[in-house]
């Protein structure tokens, strides 16, 4: 099978933190994984490992079959090829809305002005944000800015898209617009790697959830079993908590 | 609850005119500060000032020297005769200032970048730029001016410069950068971590994440401190005179030297004052207006 991504073993400690003890994952095309677990489980860091924000200290991490955790991969040309969009979104709060999308096409991908601010206006018209083109990201609400956090992303183009919690920072009732555009993006074929606290959008859309504990991968699968019938007693014990709490 | 105290929190929370928290007849000391929108609180202060005035100008004018000394600092007909020499020398502070101020600007944020740079490849020119901060922060800016100004020309190096006025203007630039790199430094590191991951996510390079991220907002943030040294050097430019260049606190000297009247020295600091006070004001401003700018998106 082609993988997009795959991890292999994959070891990532914060000095005497070890965070990742030996994750194994692989992401095929289409494929819209699910990270789910408690905060600190290292959904992040498997994340941030992947476009090369974290080294790894053992592992290594293939990219299209290619291995990127390696001195010589330039961390710059792996990112062209995966985006990826931060809980608190991480605009940049001196450029508006447009700027903020053509950066990267312009500046990394060396597409012209012209031809960066036509593809980003098309994709913020698609994501009902054409009203917003020229506003600065204090003037929008969070979930406005983490559509556009997402649309930043996709101008990229990238083949792989990672997505960190990106509804947890936002108030409950603006995460339904933004996992609307995770939706659509998923029926146009992204692939996708995300963690995540919304299990009901996961068992929704997901083609396979992952449940992380302690810095390691304690069970995966089809959402349906994961969800309907997990087998170690600890994602029973964190599924339980979770419908406890109304999340699922 | 018992008795002893006469809270009635029911009654209390109506009566913001009987209010326990304010005075009644105060001012309002605080208020007036705050905001100058209260007729009586400007009036407060119009008046407490023009008190102080009128009791420093007593005090002054009741001394016994003080006629001797009118004459020696406050002549009118020496100050007239001193103006135009001493406004024309005051003019070449105004240049080396711009001159300076620029180059400060320029080679401040080469420093502070240097500083900030990530990466074992760059300790070496961390290293360079924490060692000058140290060294230009540590030596009186006076003793710069000397050093470098009797100094390297008495090298008599070829193809060195000799003027003073260049040294000098060197030493200012050497010694401010040193201090306005620190400046820019704290600039940098207020900008959250966020934003330089955000950057190099979407494949920008550290340059890159510097220039088009980091950078804008690290230099809005720093625009008030750099005002303000702004305003510094603009009196210390004056230092350069102990080099023998004629500018206006020289030309003053000058002139003192020659009539024994010290009015040409009151020239050259209202001369300074007239340029550095709206400078202060305009930086206050600026402040003031950023930082309502930013807490709007707080409300």
């Amino acid at each position: 099978m082609n993988h997009r991504v795959r991890l292999e073993g994959v070891h990532k400690r914060f000095g005497d933190k070890h965070v990742l003890k030996g994750i194994d994952l692989a992401v095929a095309e289409h494929d819209v994984v699910c990270l789910i677990g408690s905060s600190g489980s290292g959904k992040s860091t498997i994340l941030r490992c992947i476009n090369l924000l974290e080294t790894v200290d053992e592992g290594a991490i293939y990219l299209d079959g290619e291995m990127i955790t390696r001195r010589e991969t330039d961390p710059n040309l792996v990112r062209q090829f995966v985006g990826i969009v931060f809980q608190s979104y991480n605009l940049f709060p001196h450029m508006n809305v447009l700027d903020n999308v053509t950066l990267s096409p312009r500046r990394v991908h060396g597409k012209s002005k012209d031809e960066a601010e036509q593809r980003a206006t098309e994709l913020l018209e698609r994501f009902g944000l054409s009203d917003k083109i020229l506003e600065f990201p204090d003037r929008l609400s969070g979930g406005q800015q983490q559509r556009v956090a997402v649309v930043r992303a996709l101008a990229t183009e990238p083949e792989l898209l990672l997505l960190d919690e990106i509804t947890a920072a936002l108030d409950p009732e603006l995460v339904g617009e933004v996992l609307g555009v995770i939706r659509d993006l998923i029926s146009d074929g992204m692939t996708l790697l995300l963690a995540t606290h919304e299990m009901g959008f996961a068992r929704d859309v997901a083609t396979r959830v992952c449940f992380l504990d302690d810095g390691a991968i304690l069970e995966e699968g089809p959402p349906a079993q994961i969800f309907s019938d997990p087998q170690m007693p600890r994602t029973q014990q964190f599924l339980r908590r979770v419908t406890e709490a109304g999340r699922l | 609850m018992t008795d002893t105290d006469n809270r009635e929190p029911a009654e209390a929370i109506e009566l913001p005119a009987g209010s326990r928290f304010v005075a009644s007849g105060s001012p309002g000391l605080f208020n007036g500060m705050l905001s100058q929108s209260g007729s009586r609180g400007a009036l407060m202060a119009f008046a407490s000032t023009i008190l102080f005035l009128v009791v420093a100008a007593v005090i002054i004018l009741n001394s016994d020297a003080w006629p001797k000394v009118r004459n020696q600092f406050l002549n009118w007909e020496h100050f007239k005769a001193s103006f135009p020499d001493v406004l024309a020398a005051f003019w070449l502070d105004m240049q080396m200032f711009v001159v300076a101020e620029v180059f400060i600007l320029t080679f401040a944020l080469l420093i502070a970048v240097l500083r900030v740079l990530r990466g074992p490849a760059f300790f070496p020119l961390r290293m360079l730029s924490t060692v000058y901060i140290d060294l230009f922060r540590g030596v009186p800016l006076l003793l710069v001016i000397f050093l470098l100004g009797f100094g390297v020309p008495a090298l008599d190096l070829p193809g060195v410069p000799k003027s003073p006025m260049f040294w000098g203007i060197v030493s200012l630039v050497l010694s401010y950068s040193a201090y306005t790199a620190e400046v820019y430094r704290s600039g940098l590191e207020s900008v959250h971590e966020s934003q330089r991951a955000a950057a190099r996510a979407l494949g920008l390079t550290q340059w890159q994440a510097l220039r088009f991220a980091i950078l804008p907002q690290a230099i809005r943030n720093v625009v008030p401190a750099l005002l303000n040294g702004l305003v510094s050097l603009q009196k210390d430019v004056a230092l350069i005179s102990v080099l023998g260049v004629r500018e206006a606190v020289r030309e003053a000297e000058i002139y003192k030297a020659r009539t024994f009247n010290y009015t040409s020295l009151l020239v050259a600091a209202i001369l300074f004052l007239i340029v550095s006070v709206p400078v202060a004001r305009f930086a206050d401003w600026y402040t003031a207006r950023d930082r309502r700018a930013r807490t709007k998106g707080l409300q």
